[in-house]
C-alpha cells in the first residue's frame, strides 16, 4: 500500500513540476527511458550478484556462518543480558547476526522473526528491552559485503566496484554503534 | 591498500574455495546453486525496478529532484552530505526497491565512483529499510507498544548517512 501512494506521488509530482518548469516534453521521455533502464539495470547487476550469492553459499554450507556465530556468542550477551541464559532465544539471534553478516538476507530474517516471537512470549504485546535491541541490530546494516551495491556499482561500470568496502565498513559500524548505544541508553530511560 | 581491497574479490573467491574443498563441501553445486538464487533475485526486483525508475526519471527529467536538493542543499552541505542524495535519504527507511531504484538512478546520472555516486553506494550498503523491518520484527511477534525500538532504530539510520558521506569524503577525498 504505501508503495503505492509513493508510486503515485512520484509520477504526479514529476508531471505536475515537469508542467510548471516547462520540461514536459523530457518528462514524457523521461518514463520511456527509466523503464528501459529498468531492465538494463537488473541485467547488468546480474552477474556479479549471482557471482556473491554463489560464494556465500559455499560460506555457509562450509559452516563459516556457524563459526561466526559462536565467535558472536559473548557480545551477544551482552546485547540482550535479558536472555543470555535462554539457549533457544540466544541460537536463534545469533544465527540470525551471522546471517546478516554473511548478507544472507532470506536466512536472516525468519531466524530474527522467531527469536522476536519467542522473546514476546514473556512479555506479550510489549517489546522487551531484548526485542527492542533485536529490532534495531535488524534495521542497521551489518552485511559484510554488500552484494548488491557493488553489482550495481559493477554494472554502471566502475573501475573497482568494490573499492567502496572500507568506507561501507565504517558507516555500518558507526551507524550500529549508534543504534546498540541509543538502545541501550533509552532502556535506562524509557518506562 | 587500493590494490588489497581491488584484490579482495578474488582471494576470497580462491579462500572459500579452498575452505570449501577442505570441508568436503560440494563446492560446485553450492557455487551454481547460489547463483541460480541470484538469478531469481534479480528476476524478483525487476518489476519493482522497473516501475520505480520509471517515476525516477520522471522526477529526474522534470527538475524536482534538482529543486529538491536546491531547498533542502544547505541543511544537507552543513551537514557534509551532498545534496543530490535527498531523494535517497527520503526513501531509504521507507522502501528497499525505491531506495536501489534511486540509489541506481544516482550512481548512473553522477557516475560509480563520482563523490555523489559512492556517497549513494556507501548508503545504500550501511544501512537497511528500518520502517519495513520494523512492521515485520513487530507483526511477527504480535507487539503493540513498540517503546524505544522506533527512535533508537532513526538514530542508527541518521548515524549510517552522515558516516556514509563522511567516510566517503574522508576515504576518496572530495573529487
Amino acid at each position: 500500500m504505501a508503495m503505492s501512494v509513493i508510486w503515485t506521488v512520484m509520477v504526479g509530482a514529476a508531471i505536475l513540476c515537469g508542467l510548471a518548469t516547462g520540461n514536459g516534453p523530457a518528462v514524457a521521455k523521461g518514463a520511456l527511458d527509466g523503464a528501459a533502464a529498468g531492465v538494463e539495470l537488473c541485467l547488468s547487476m546480474m552477474g556479479v550478484l549471482c557471482l556473491w550469492m554463489g560464494v556465500m553459499e559455499v560460506m555457509e554450507r562450509s559452516g563459516l556462518a556457524g563459526g561466526l556465530s559462536r565467535l558472536m556468542r559473548p557480545v551477544l550477551r551482552w546485547l540482550y543480558p535479558g536472555f543470555a541464559k535462554n539457549k533457544p532465544v540466544m541460537d536463534r539471534v545469533s544465527a540470525n547476526f551471522s546471517a546478516n553478516l554473511l548478507g544472507l538476507g532470506n536466512a536472516a530474517t525468519p531466524l530474527g522473526l522467531e527469536a522476536a516471537r519467542l522473546m514476546a512470549e514473556r512479555t506479550p504485546g510489549v517489546a522487551s528491552d531484548g526485542l527492542c535491541m533485536l529490532v534495531v541490530c535488524n534495521t542497521a546494516s551489518l552485511q559484510l559485503i554488500p552484494t548488491t551495491v557493488a553489482s550495481l556499482r559493477a554494472g554502471a561500470g566502475s573501475a573497482a566496484p568494490f573499492d567502496i568496502l572500507p568506507a561501507v565498513w565504517l558507516a555500518s559500524v558507526i551507524s550500529v554503534t549508534v543504534g546498540i548505544t541509543a538502545a541501550k541508553v533509552f532502556a535506562r530511560l524509557w518506562r | 591498500m587500493s590494490l588489497f581491497f581491488t584484490m579482495l574479490v578474488p582471494y576470497l573467491m580462491l579462500l572459500v574455495a579452498l575452505w570449501g574443498l577442505i570441508r568436503r563441501v560440494d563446492l560446485w553445486g553450492a557455487l551454481t546453486h547460489g547463483a541460480e538464487e541470484g538469478v531469481k533475485v534479480s528476476l524478483r526486483i525487476m518489476p519493482p525496478l522497473i516501475g520505480l525508475l520509471t517515476a525516477v526519471y520522471m522526477l529526474r527529467a522534470s527538475g524536482a529532484l534538482d529543486m529538491l536538493g536546491e531547498a533542502l542543499g544547505p541543511a544537507l552541505t552543513a551537514l557534509g552530505i551532498p545534496p543530490e542524495t535527498i531523494g535517497l535519504l527520503l526513501v531509504r527507511p521507507v522502501s528497499g526497491s525505491a531506495a536501489l531504484g534511486v540509489g541506481a538512478e544516482l550512481i548512473e546520472t553522477y557516475g560509480p565512483d563520482s563523490l555523489v555516486g559512492r556517497t549513494a553506494a556507501v548508503m545504500l550498503g550501511s544501512t537497511e529499510t528500518t520502517f519495513y523491518t520494523i512492521a515485520v520484527y513487530f507483526g511477527a511477534a504480535k507487539i503493540a507498544k513498540t517503546r524505544y525500538a522506533v527512535p533508537a532504530a532513526l538514530c542508527a539510520d541518521a548515524a549510517g548517512f552522515l558516516a556514509a558521506a563522511w567516510a566517503v569524503r574522508l576515504l576518496f577525498g572530495a573529487g
